[in-house]
């Protein structure tokens, strides 16, 4: 079962703002596209458990056009906001990494 | 009917670089409009708070002056949006010194626009008192305190005020904070091209060629606005656009793939259509704009927190490595222990971050892999940089010869790679402000200055 990193083309994350981090996955084909919208880990709740986050935090949205699917979250580090005391990541082009052993069926 | 209006989007930051030949690849394409964009928050607070720019001053005059001179020896109006990288007053004062050095070194003449973003403190509170601010997503709640405590706020300038800087005659407009669209869709939309396509057009020039493939923020884009589509095109011979690279740029640092949100109203481009029409240019139709019913800014404001010193040690002791949780409760006690009482009210925030095991993702981290070595990033905050060195000077000594149960290397936990091995951070600032404020009149909070150079 390939994971999401190795069936994405692009996996990336960036700050959507200093309060937000947007996490875009794009995949090479509408097939690997569809195959990694359709499996049974690919969840808001599971995006949640791992980000540990609430699932209403996580918005999962698909972009047929590009092949490519966006979510966006809040920023997990920080004590207020991006570069704040205690942030770990200012531009936030790093935190996609909890997607990427995401298992795909 | 509209006629057509060429735009060069010179690079996606001023002071990255772009290359020549893309530039005057630009000019040889007679544009209406040439401009960049020079400001982001993406590096974090500390530029706005302290008015200073990320992007060095050599390097903004390094990608001006080739740029200026020759947008205005042709003609060709020019704009800087977020002038000086975070649009607060020092910050364009920066970008108006380069600027005016170039004019005298190459005796450039022009009408200048400038126009400044920062928003008064007290606006922001009556307005917050009038329940005229949100929160953007995600962002915390504002107070009156927090507005007080701003070193500056400003408000992101959208087309309008650009429009009235073209109207007044200005040749070259450095304005403040600005909506990254703003820079390069108000010239269309002031000669009367349809806004929803302006901007989303404007969306994919800002970061300059990252929409190209190979991609670049470093190099040039044209942008031709025509009736009912736009095209884009890489301005260096060797990119191209793909209906892919430039669909896939308008997600870019977007929290919503489809709805642009702009103080005017919101781009859908949920309908556009994006096609190849030669090997390097992508067409784009459909993109819808939605007028909002009130317009609203968004403010950006920078509040300083403390000043921070750090050091950078690593460790590739077994035992040291695999008591990092049981060392750092240890320096956190012995610094609370060794500071004075004035020092525990001042206050101070001791921070540890472990290279290799999750520096990057914390507690957020999957991976269980145990390390061979750690490096050991050792932050202290406090209310002045003295208090700050002083806890980290603790924190590093205490670090170093912690004793802990099951130790065999006993001269030294960490191995430091420098001396002096603490360094003084300066300055912490957060966002104090980034919220939206129901405004008016656009031009009246963002009014333009006209000077002759």
């Amino acid at each position: 079962m390939p994971q999401l990193g190795d069936l994405a083309s692009v996996i990336r994350s960036k700050n959507a703002g200093p309060f937000q981090v947007t996490i875009d996955i794009m995949f090479a084909n509408a097939g690997d596209y569809a195959r990694a919208l359709r499996a049974p880990s690919f969840t808001a709740a599971e995006i949640a458990r791992r980000y540990r986050i609430a699932e209403d935090e996580v918005a999962l949205i698909p972009f047929a056009r590009v092949h490519a699917i966006k979510i966006t979250i809040p920023r997990r580090w920080g004590s207020r906001g991006s570069g704040s005391a205690a942030d770990r990541d200012v531009y936030g082009a790093q935190q996609h990494g909890p997607l990427v052993d995401l298992e795909i069926a | 009917m509209t006629s057509e209006a060429r735009i060069v989007a010179v690079n996606g930051m001023l002071g990255y670089g772009y290359e020549l030949d893309s530039l005057q690849a630009g000019i040889a394409a007679r544009p209406h409009l040439m401009g960049c964009d020079a400001g982001s928050t993406d590096p974090g607070p500390y530029y706005l708070g302290s008015g200073k720019s990320l992007v060095r001053a050599d390097q903004i005059y390094r990608d001006l002056k080739p740029a200026l001179t020759a947008a205005v020896r042709n003609r060709v109006p020019f704009v800087i949006g977020s002038a000086g990288f975070a649009g607060a007053k020092p910050n364009i004062e920066l970008t108006l010194e380069i600027v005016r050095q170039i004019c005298r070194e190459e005796d450039l003449h022009f009408k200048l626009g400038v126009i400044r973003s920062d928003v008064n403190k007290q606006a922001v509170i009556a307005a917050l008192a009038a329940g005229e601010i949100e929160p953007m997503p995600g962002a915390p709640g504002l107070t009156r305190e927090l507005v007080e405590q701003s070193a500056h706020i400003v408000g992101q300038i959208g087309t309008e005020p650009y429009i009235a800087a073209f109207e007044q005659g200005a040749e070259v407009v450095i304005a403040g904070r600005s909506c990254d669209t703003a820079i390069y869709a108000a010239l269309p939309i002031w000669r009367g091209h349809d806004p929803g396509l302006a901007l989303h057009m404007a969306k994919i020039m800002e970061c300059g060629a990252q929409c190209g493939i190979p991609l670049a923020p470093n190099d040039c884009l044209l942008g031709s606005m025509h009736k009912d589509h736009f095209l884009v095109r890489p301005l260096a011979a060797h990119r191209v656009c793909t209906p892919e690279s430039v669909a896939a740029h308008t997600m870019y640092e977007q929290g919503n793939p489809f709805l642009l949100y702009e103080p005017e109203g919101i781009v859908d481009i949920r309908e556009a259509d994006f096609t190849q029409v030669d090997r390097q240019t992508v067409r784009v139709s459909g993109s819808r704009f939605e007028p909002s019913p009130a317009l609203k800014i968004k403010l950006e404001g920078a509040r300083r927190i403390g000043a921070r010193a750090f050091t950078i040690a690593g460790a590739r002791d077994r035992h040291v490595i695999e008591n990092l949780d049981v060392i750092e409760r240890a320096v956190n006690d012995a610094v609370r222990r060794n500071l004075n009482a004035q020092a525990l009210r001042d206050g101070y925030q001791l921070h540890f971050r472990y290279y290799g095991k999750n520096g990057v993702l914390g507690e957020l981290e999957p991976s269980v892999v145990a390390p061979a070595e750690v490096g050991i990033l050792i932050e202290a905050i406090a209310p002045t940089q003295s208090l700050a060195s002083y806890v980290l000077s603790l924190a590093r000594s205490s670090y170093l010869h912690c004793p802990f149960d099951g130790r065999k290397a006993t001269a030294g936990n960490l191995a430091f790679p420098f001396s002096p091995s603490d360094f003084e951070g300066g300055d912490v600032y957060d966002f104090s402000v980034y919220h939206l404020m129901k405004v008016k009149d656009q031009n009246a909070l963002f009014p333009v200055e006209l000077e002759t150079i």
